[in-house]
């Protein structure tokens, strides 16, 4: 937590010094109040006192109030500029650190955490620093000041003050030891009560085909009953907090005035009335050392899970990147859209395997080189180390002859054009989803754009939408199908115009007709370009120049299909799972 | 803290919704009025201990000013019991009264018992334990009334959100298909939780808050105008002066609140698409343009975060204002009356109190009035999904057909079939299929494959025509009946998070462990459970110790287990290493033995070796017969099959 603070700059804490003594003086201002308040008390009470000095008591008081209300207004600026700021900062901060990230750490954290981090814990945080600026500041004051202004007044009053303190402190407290475990119960409850009910909607087919609705019913009414016991349990004990406060304050002021009365009872002549105004005075300041202690458990509350955040931001930016950018721009002269391995191999850092093993292979200019094997095989991985997503473990990657880690990782991904497993869109229009980045060059002209998605054979099905090129694409792509997506994500790797090729199983989605006419396509207008493709389909790579087979990690031939297909046992199997014998032949 | 943020949404027919609420509670209306009456009555309390406290400060009072006037001097002077010395020095005292008040009061201690005794202030200390005993009382009885009744009120209102829940819960089990089809899952999840949890926390709030401060608020309101009516004019003309600039700036400050939330969620949305789509962002370097949509997002929550903060930050230093505000107003023109003499001092304390009571109410109740916005705003969200229409009731069905003695034979009459009424679909399919007969369902990606499953498994309707199961009208048997008959292997594996032998038993409680062990040895499964620690026992959760193809052969024993005549079966196998592959259409191929088959095929050779194939487009089926005769036709099908062998 106070590692966050310290991001606070220095015009930040100007504002919090004013922050404290505008606070200061509203104390101030709000414990003058009952004195005005009980001479005004005392005049109206007089017989005889002068409507002119009730006037000017009341303009006095009404003045504290008004100076208390202005120094909480500024206070209430100052400390909103400065929470919100904060987390401003904060999650500008925690964006960037996450945007330098690879995919190593983007995966230690998972997305879905990286998210929380940026806004939910940021949000925490935030909250505690804007009570924390008007709360922790104004409790401490108001307790300290409001006892030096009591403390020898009476033991019999301070005592009882004291015992009321310990009573609601001890019921805070109590009440978070019972409760606070059973909030972490009842929030993975609720994870499961939609768990189940996820369960439900995603089976629902087959769930009625084995008509097992009862079943189901059962098993949402178990989770559903704990939860709701939980709930109870712990409303009913937090039901108890209201009435023993009301209940210590109540008795507070009704025990000063009991107390009050026997010692005014006892007390000379002389001192009955110092004692009467003490014992007034005593019970409005009574009430306000209570309360400053509420506001001071009331800060303990949400500490422990601001600082559970601020924990959880750190880790994010105090992670270090493996990945360290290189300093060269261009690859060696005369040689573009090469591509070689050497002896590569590659495991997570925290992993005792090796994914890949030793792995070598060239790629020329214009040519296409396919990946294939069974999940697990490491096609991805190997295909995802090219822009650098992940570093080799071991050997090393050249494109166009020099080292991928020697490169500015902008250049280098300035010939590379990725297209990933899983498409992604942009909440954008169609155009500026295809013309998305930036290559180093102008952004695509709008015929590029065209022609790019002519290619990705999109153009159909863009003319088809509302809008044609500038149609919305809704937020994670929903209102387009997978296998449009795939075109257009397609459509975006061909109008950067890159050297490199990399389809990480980019066609999947698409049926065996598109999927053709697609490469085809391709590769007549593509023809210097170089092409990486990973697939699971026969039918995708038969025509590559070099296919790669991969198992376990290993590769265990490389050739052409008709080479493979006579010395690649492997390839053989996949290939005899997809297509019959004589199919492979006729191919 | 983000379930306080959602707070600010508006319902679209308020009194609508809360009434429908209000009566959906009725099953508990008497405790319902219990709680209420209490917390009526602990607010009633509230409103008359005041008066009892400012009894017991007079009595205080009372006790500490010297009971010298003309009667007790008189009395002095004319006691023959005491000596004309201390008659004397009495006097003396009385006399310097005016010049040095301290010392005299000191002079007064030093008095003569007698006298003393008499000019003592007499404070009633029996009054005083009296009256504190009947505040402790009150005060007791308070603290117990208002904790009974949010014990109550949270009873109430968790057990109306459990019933909640489950109707949803049921609700999901007799919705069509098509409601689900066309919802996003998300969007269910986030009524069965959020809006139901959002209904039960704020119920139970606002009902006892709004209850409490509307009493105290008329009982203050009539306790003032019943005390003196130029006063309580006053006290509520100062009061409702701060209030009318409270609601200034609350209507302004939800504003920003609702721009806040909007703002929040832009960010979200992006933040989630940078972050999920990372390694595209970073291959097209397209960092930078993500930063700087950042920026301008984040400016832009900035903006509304410190002016929502602010402005809501406002409310409470309001408050406080607006109270001394009337109670200045208060004493002033209480002052004024008492030295007019139309009112007793007693009236000014009163009413310093009254104030206090009728500012606090409002506020409360113009929060209460935000919470019941947004729980009217979730229940209609709750109550349309529970008024969605339901699929037809079956009861009547007098049709039954036995899974263990239907032959498997299902006849396609003139069959019309629409998702959307004004896009027909299957527009006239007609086919005869034999018992054990194989039929491939074939098609591009997309192509509606899934449609066939929803007319056999009857989870749509059909429009017109109609489909015979052994010569019985579909139309004439219950759901489910017909589900009993399919066994249905999707490509999804759902399974539950359970233990292995739940899942593979699912709602067939009869099997016993060795039923079910025969079954995954024919399957080719069997083993694998073996070595799961545990065995059946092994709980599924969302681990990766179990593959894709596993949870593919385990779906397939569970089919295996239910024995049905009909099969419908996705043969696509995505995810799935080759060997595993292998293993899943082997335990495919033995799932069709005997059984009228429905197969989404994607292998060619269960195309090439179907009785039947079904070629589906945009949804329609454009193509039917054999792989020769259709071959031979060289129409759609003929160019999908070559397609994949061109070069």
């Amino acid at each position: 937590m106070f590692q966050l603070f310290r991001k606070l700059n220095y015009k930040d804490l100007i504002c919090v010094v004013i922050c404290v003594a505008l606070v200061a003086f509203q104390v101030w201002l709000d414990l003058k109040l009952p004195d005005y308040m009980s001479e005004i008390t005392r005049l109206v009470q007089t017989s005889g006192s002068k409507m002119s000095d009730i006037l000017t008591q009341g303009m006095y008081m009404l003045l504290c109030a008004f100076g208390s209300l202005i120094s909480a207004i500024i206070v209430g600026y100052f400390a909103s500029l400065i929470s919100s700021s904060f987390s401003r900062t904060l999650r500008k901060e925690i964006f960037e650190k996450v945007e330098e990230f690879g995919m190593e750490e983007i995966k230690k954290f998972s997305t879905s955490s990286l998210i929380t981090r940026t806004t939910n814990d940021v949000t925490q945080v935030e909250m505690l620093i804007g009570m924390g600026l008007q709360m922790l500041i104004r409790a401490p004051i108001m307790a300290v000041w409001a006892i030096s202004k009591i403390i020898n007044k009476s033991l019999e009053w301070s005592a009882l003050t004291g015992a009321g303190v310990v009573i609601l402190l001890s019921t805070v407290i109590t009440l978070m030891i019972i409760v606070l475990p059973r909030f972490k119960i009842v929030q993975r409850l609720i994870d499961r009560i939609n768990a189940v009910t996820g369960e439900n909607l995603t089976g629902i087919r087959v769930i009625r085909a084995f008509n097992a609705e009862a079943f189901q019913e059962k098993r949402f009414e178990e989770v559903n009953d704990k939860l709701t016991r939980t709930q109870l349990f712990n409303q009913r004990c937090f039901a108890i907090l209201n009435p023993i406060m009301n209940l210590v304050m109540h008795f507070l002021t009704l025990g000063i005035y009991f107390i009050g009365a026997f010692l005014i009872m006892k007390a000379s002549m002389l001192d009955k009335i110092t004692l009467f105004g003490n014992m007034v005075v005593f019970s409005s300041y009574g009430m306000n050392v209570i309360m400053s202690f509420l506001m001071l458990a009331m800060i303990f509350m949400i500490w422990p899970r601001a600082q559970v955040s601020a924990g959880r931001i750190n880790e994010v930016l105090d992670e270090k990147i493996n990945i360290v950018d290189g300093y060269r721009e261009k690859g060696l002269d005369g040689v573009k859209g090469e591509i070689e391995f050497k002896n590569v191999s590659f495991k997570y850092p925290d992993a005792d395997e090796y994914l890949l093993h030793d792995i070598s292979f060239k790629v020329n200019k214009g040519e296409t080189i396919a990946f294939i094997g069974s999940t697990g095989s490491g096609k991805s991985t190997l295909i995802n180390l090219v822009p650098r997503f992940y570093d080799v473990t071991e050997g090393s990657i050249l494109i166009d002859g020099v080292d991928v880690k020697e490169y500015k990782q902008e250049a280098l991904h300035n010939k590379i054009g990725y297209v990933s497993q899983k498409a992604f869109m942009f909440t954008a229009s169609v155009k500026d989803n295809v013309a998305y980045g930036n290559n180093g060059n102008k952004k695509p002209s709008l015929d590029k754009i065209k022609r790019a998605i002519d290619i990705a054979q999109a153009t159909e099905f863009v003319s088809e939408m509302a809008d044609g090129l500038d149609s919305h694409i809704a937020r994670g792509g929903t209102n387009v199908s997978g296998g449009q997506k795939q075109r257009l994500s397609i459509a975006r790797a061909i109008a950067r115009d890159p050297e490199i090729y990399i389809f990480d199983d980019s066609f999947s989605a698409l049926d065996y007709k598109t999927d053709s006419i697609l490469r085809k396509e391709l590769k007549k207008n593509m023809k210097d370009a170089t092409i990486m493709i990973v697939a699971q389909r026969i039918g995708t790579i038969l025509n590559a120049d070099k296919i790669v087979v991969l198992d376990e990690g290993r590769c265990v031939g490389i050739g052409t299909h008709k080479e493979l297909l006579k010395n690649c046992e492997v390839y053989k199997e996949i290939a005899l799972s997809q297509l019959s014998k004589e199919e492979l032949e006729n191919a | 803290m983000p379930r306080m943020m959602r707070n600010y949404e508006k319902s679209k027919d308020f009194k609508g919704s809360i009434k429908r609420l209000l009566s959906n509670l009725k099953p508990w209306r008497v405790f319902l009025s219990v709680a209420l009456l209490l917390a009526m009555t602990s607010a009633i309390l509230a409103l008359i201990s005041p008066n009892k406290l400012s009894d017991l400060t007079d009595l205080i009072t009372g006790g500490i000013t010297p009971n010298i006037n003309e009667e007790t001097v008189t009395k002095i002077m004319s006691d023959p019991n005491i000596s004309n010395e201390d008659k004397i020095k009495f006097q003396q005292v009385l006399s310097n009264a005016t010049k040095d008040e301290n010392n005299f009061l000191v002079e007064l201690d030093t008095l003569p018992k007698p006298i003393y005794d008499e000019i003592k202030p007499k404070m009633d200390i029996e009054g005083v334990k009296r009256l504190a005993l009947l505040l402790a009382i009150f005060y007791i009885a308070s603290a117990i009334f208002s904790y009974i009744q949010t014990f109550i009120l949270s009873t109430i209102s968790n057990k109306f959100a459990k019933s909640l829940r489950t109707r949803i819960s049921d609700k999901i089990n007799i919705l069509p298909l098509s409601y689900f089809d066309n919802h996003e899952t998300g969007d269910v999840l986030s009524r069965i939780t959020n809006d139901v949890d959002t209904i039960s926390m704020h119920l139970n709030q606002s009902l006892s808050v709004m209850v409490t401060s509307l009493t105290l608020f008329i009982g203050s309101i009539i306790m003032m105008f019943y005390t003196n009516y130029i006063m309580a004019i006053t006290a509520i003309v100062a009061s409702l002066l701060g209030f009318a600039f409270m609601g200034l700036i609350l209507r302004k400050s939800q504003k920003y609140f609702t721009a806040r939330q909007v703002e929040l969620g832009n960010l979200n949305g992006h933040i989630e698409e940078i972050y999920a789509g990372h390694n595209v962002v970073k291959a097209y370097n397209g960092e930078e343009e993500a930063s700087q949509e950042f920026d301008n997002l984040n400016n832009k929550l900035f903006t509304c975060n410190r002016k929502s903060q602010f402005l809501s930050g406002l409310m409470q230093p309001i408050m406080g204002f607006v109270g001394n505000f009337g109670y200045v107003a208060v004493c002033i023109v209480g002052a004024l009356l008492t030295m007019n003499d139309i009112i007793s001092f007693g009236v000014i304390v009163a009413f310093m109190i009254y104030v206090r009571l009728f500012t606090n109410p409002l506020s409360q109740m113009a929060q209460a009035l935000t919470f019941l916005q947004s729980t009217a705003a979730a229940s209609e969200r709750v109550f349309e999904l529970l008024d969605e229409n339901e699929m037809p009731n079956e009861d009547s069905f007098e049709n039954y057909l036995d899974a263990k003695k239907v032959k498997g034979a299902i006849e396609f009459k003139h069959v019309k079939f629409s998702y959307d009424k004004r896009k027909p679909i299957i527009k006239d399919f007609n086919a005869k299929i034999k018992p054990g007969q194989k039929i491939a369902i074939v098609g591009p990606t997309g192509a509606g494959k899934t449609t066939m499953v929803n007319l056999l498994m009857k989870f749509y309707d059909i429009d017109d025509g109609d489909i015979l199961i052994d010569g019985v009208s579909t139309k004439k048997l219950t759901r489910e009946n017909i589900h009993d008959l399919f066994i249905m292997v999707l490509q999804d594996t759902w399974l539950f998070d359970g233990t292995v032998r739940d899942n593979l038993k699912f709602n067939n409680t009869e099997l016993s462990d060795e039923d079910i062990f025969k079954a995954c040895k024919t399957v080719g499964v069997s083993h694998f459970i073996r070595t799961l620690s545990g065995g059946l026992n092994a709980k599924l959760t969302d681990s990766d110790s179990i593959s894709q193809g596993q949870k593919q052969l385990m779906t397939i024993a569970r089919g295996m287990l239910k024995d049905a005549p009909f099969l419908i079966l996705d043969e696509a196998t995505s995810n799935v290493d080759t060997r595993t592959e292998e293993l899943v259409q082997k335990a495919m191929d033995k799932l069709t033995v005997g059984r009228t088959s429905f197969i989404i095929a994607h292998r060619l050779s269960t195309i090439r070796n179907a009785d039947l194939i079904l070629v589906m487009q945009e949804g329609n089926i454009v193509e039917q017969g054999t792989h020769d005769e259709l071959l031979e036709k060289n129409g759609f099908y003929a160019n999908l099959y070559n397609s994949q062998f061109e070069k």
